[in-house]
C-alpha cells in the first residue's frame, strides 16, 4: 500500500500552457528509491531536469501521473500542504548556497525550524550540532560574506539537513565552486550518504553525476536509467 | 495547544524579522516613517491646542453662569416688558431664590470736569448684591430702601475710581450720569472674568438702583433680568417652570421672551469645539495618508527586492500566511513607530502652544488614542497590499529570479 511507500514517480507528465502550443516538460517519468540511496539525474539544460525537481521537491505539482512520497500522495496537495512537506522532507540545497546575506550561519540554518514551529533554544542547539557536522564549529556566528564559497555552501548543506528531512535534494551543488573545493563538497556528499541519508543530485555534470551509486538520464522530458557505478 | 505555541513562535520571528529589516535600511525608514510621524504630531497638536483653549473659554463662561438663567423679554403689542410686580412672581416660584433685574441707562458719565463717554451705567436691585456677596470692596451695597425709593446713589466699578478719584476716597463723592446728579456709596470689583463675563452678566462701570434707572427712562418696564436659582435646582426644570409662569404674564402669546442658561450656551461653545477640532483633525489626517501611502511605496520595493529571500523561505516551507505576516508586521511595526515619536513631538509641541498661547495644557488620551492608532490602521491597510504580493509569489519563479 502507498503508506509503506518511500520515494515512487509513475507516470509523471508535466505540460506548461505557452502560448497557445503546450511544452510537454516531462513525458510519462517513472521512478522509485528507497531509503538511503544516493541518486544523480543527469541532463542537459532544457531536458526538464530542473522541472523535475521542482515536483521531486514539492515546490510544483504534476499535470498527471502519480508521487508518492512517504506513504504521502503528493500530486493533488494544494499550496499549504506542499509548504508543510518541503519543510519536513525535502532539504533543497542550490546552486549559489542561497543564504539570507542579512543572518549569520547559525540564524540561516535555524530558518526551516523557524517554520516548523521549533521553539529558539531547539533551533539552536540543532543548528549548532549541524554546522559541526559540517565541519563548521568555529564559524556559527559569520555572516554570510565572511564565509567562502565552500563554507557557504556547507551552511547551506547543514541548513538542509537540520528538519531531518526523507531527501536532500541538490541542485548543482558544485556549479559555483572551484574543483578542489567542489571535490570536497562531493566527498561530504558521500559522507552523509554512508550516514545513511537520501540524496538526490541534478546535475547536468557526468563527472558530478558520477559521484552517485545510481544515475538516471534525462533527455527531452524522458528518463532512461543509467546503470549503477561504483563510488 | 501546539498550534498556539507553533503560532506564538512565528508571531516572535515576524516581529524580530521585520525589526531587522528596517533596522537594516534606515534611511529608507526613517524618511517613510517621517510622514506618519508628522501626521500624528499634526492630529495630536491641533486636537489638544484647540480643546486647551476651548476649555478655558467655557470654563470661564461656567465659573460666572452656575445656577442662572437670563431671561430677555421682548415684550407683545400689548405688554412690552415685566414690571417689579411680574418680576415678584417670578422670585416668589419655588425653584426661583431671586431675581435681579437688568435696566441699561444710556448717557455720559462725569466727575467735576473729567467727563467719560464709554462708560455703562446700568440699573440693578438690592438682591443683585446678596447675590454676588464680594463685590463690593468699599462702602456699602444698594439696599432694599435703595429700590423702593428710586434713590440717587451709585455703587462704581474700581475702573472708574481710578479714573475719577485716583488716591481720594469717592465715598460720599457726587458724580453725573446723564445729567443726572448720584451719590457714590459703594466701591466694587469686579471678579476676574474680565471682559467676557461683563458682556454676559451685564455689569457696568456705574450701578444704580433699578428703579431709578427705570424712573428716568421713563418706563415702568423691565426687559431683561437674571434669575438666582435655589441650590441643587435642575436647570431644565427651573426653566421650564419660568417659562410657564412667563407664559401665564404673557397670556400665552408667542415670542415674547427666552430664557437662556449658560450651560446650553457652553453647550455650543463644546458643540463648535468638537466641530472645529474633528475637522482640523480630519485636515491632518491626509497627511496620515500620504504618509501611508509612503509606506506602501517602500514595502512594493522592499517585496521587489527580496524576491528571492522570500523564494527561498517558501523552498524550506513557509506558508503564504508566514509570509504575509512577516511583511505586514513589517509596515505595521514602521507605521507604530512612526505614530509613537509622532505623538511624542505633538504632545511637546502642544505643551509649548499651550504655554505661548497661556492656555492650560491638558493631557488628552483620546488624541494620542486616535493618532496612534489611525497610523496602526494605516500600517496595517497600506501593507497588505505589498504582504499579500509577496505571499502570492510563486517559489519557483523567485528562486529563479536570483
Amino acid at each position: 500500500m502507498a503508506e509503506d511507500i518511500f520515494f515512487r514517480m509513475t507516470d509523471i507528465d508535466k505540460i506548461y500552457p505557452l502560448e497557445g502550443e503546450d511544452v510537454h516538460a516531462l513525458k510519462k517519468v517513472s521512478l522509485s528509491l528507497d531509503e538511503g540511496e544516493y541518486l544523480s539525474v543527469l541532463g542537459p539544460s532544457g531536458s526538464g531536469k530542473s522541472t523535475l525537481m521542482n515536483i521531486i521537491g514539492c515546490l510544483d505539482t504534476p499535470t498527471s501521473g502519480e508521487y508518492i512520497l512517504q506513504g504521502r500522495e503528493v500530486e493533488d496537495m494544494d499550496e499549504l500542504e506542499l509548504a508543510e512537506l518541503r519543510n519536513r522532507e525535502i532539504g533543497f540545497i542550490f546552486q549559489n548556497s542561497q543564504l539570507l546575506p542579512r543572518l549569520s550561519a547559525r540564524k540561516n540554518v535555524e530558518l526551516p525550524l523557524i517554520y516548523g514551529g521549533i521553539r529558539p533554544k531547539e533551533r539552536r542547539e540543532r543548528a549548532e550540532a549541524m554546522l559541526e557536522r559540517v565541519g563548521l564549529a568555529d564559524r556559527m556566528d559569520h555572516m554570510p560574506n565572511q564565509l567562502s564559497g565552500g563554507q557557504q555552501q556547507r551552511v547551506a548543506i547543514a541548513r538542509a539537513m537540520v528538519g531531518n528531512p526523507s531527501i536532500l535534494l541538490a541542485d548543482e551543488p558544485t556549479g559555483a565552486l572551484d574543483q578542489k573545493t567542489g571535490a570536497q563538497i562531493m566527498e561530504l556528499f558521500q559522507e552523509l550518504n554512508d550516514e545513511h541519508r537520501t540524496v538526490i543530485m541534478i546535475t547536468h555534470d557526468l563527472k558530478i553525476a558520477s559521484h552517485a551509486r545510481r544515475v538516471v538520464h534525462i533527455i527531452d522530458g524522458e528518463i532512461s536509467e543509467g546503470g549503477l557505478h561504483d563510488a | 495547544m501546539h498550534n498556539f505555541g507553533k503560532s506564538f513562535i512565528m508571531f516572535r520571528e515576524s516581529v524580530s524579522m521585520a525589526l531587522d529589516n528596517i533596522r537594516n535600511n534606515k534611511v529608507r525608514s526613517f524618511l517613510t516613517l517621517l510622514g506618519i510621524m508628522i501626521g500624528v504630531m499634526a492630529v495630536i497638536t491641533l486636537i489638544t491646542t484647540v480643546s486647551g483653549v476651548t476649555g478655558s473659554i467655557t470654563s470661564s463662561f461656567s465659573s460666572m453662569g452656575v445656577g442662572t438663567l437670563t431671561v430677555q423679554v421682548s415684550g407683545s403689542d400689548s405688554k412690552s416688558g415685566v414690571t417689579p410686580e411680574d418680576l415678584q412672581v417670578i422670585a416668589n416660584l419655588d425653584s426661583v431664590d431671586g431675581v435681579s433685574p437688568t435696566v441699561n441707562l444710556n448717557g455720559r458719565v462725569s466727575y467735576g470736569k473729567n467727563v467719560q463717554t464709554g462708560k455703562t451705567t446700568s440699573g440693578k436691585n438690592a438682591y443683585y448684591f446678596t447675590a454676588n456677596p464680594d463685590m463690593i470692596v468699599q462702602g456699602r451695597a444698594l439696599n432694599f430702601t435703595d429700590d423702593d425709593n428710586s434713590t440717587y446713589v451709585c455703587v462704581i466699578s474700581q475702573d472708574l475710581v481710578d479714573e475719577f478719584f485716583l488716591g481720594k476716597n469717592p465715598i460720599g463723592e457726587t458724580l453725573y450720569v446723564a445729567g443726572l446728579p448720584f451719590t457714590v456709596v459703594g466701591r466694587y470689583e469686579e471678579d476676574s472674568g474680565g471682559g467676557v463675563s461683563s458682556i454676559f452678566m451685564g455689569s457696568a462701570d456705574v450701578i444704580i438702583p433699578y428703579t431709578t434707572a427705570m424712573k428716568v427712562n421713563n418706563s415702568d418696564e423691565v426687559t431683561s433680568f437674571t434669575v438666582y436659582l435655589k441650590e441643587g435646582v435642575e436647570s431644565d426644570a427651573a426653566q421650564s417652570e419660568i417659562e410657564d409662569a412667563m407664559d401665564k404674564l404673557f397670556d400665552y402669546e408667542e415670542d415674547c421672551f427666552t430664557v437662556s442658561s449658560m450651560e446650553s450656551i457652553e453647550d455650543t461653545m463644546n458643540s463648535m469645539a468638537t466641530m472645529l477640532s474633528s475637522l482640523l483633525a480630519g485636515i491632518a489626517s491626509i497627511a496620515l495618508l500620504v504618509g501611508g501611502i509612503g509606506i506602501m511605496n517602500m514595502m512594493l520595493t522592499t517585496v521587489t527586492e527580496r524576491t528571492t529571500e522570500i523564494g527561498l523561505k517558501k523552498a524550506l516551507g513557509a506558508v503564504p500566511g508566514q509570509i504575509q505576516s512577516q511583511f505586514l508586521m513589517e509596515s505595521f511595526l514602521l507605521s507604530m513607530i512612526g505614530g509613537l515619536t509622532g505623538a511624542v513631538f505633538g504632545l511637546a509641541l502642544s505643551f509649548g502652544l499651550c504655554k505661548l498661547l497661556g492656555t492650560s495644557f491638558v493631557f488628552n488620551g483620546g488624541a494620542i488614542l486616535l493618532g496612534v492608532g489611525f497610523s496602526a490602521v494605516v500600517g496595517i491597510i497600506f501593507g497588505w497590499a505589498p504582504a499579500r504580493k509577496a505571499s502570492k509569489l510563486n517559489p519557483i519563479d523567485a528562486l529563479r529570479a536570483a
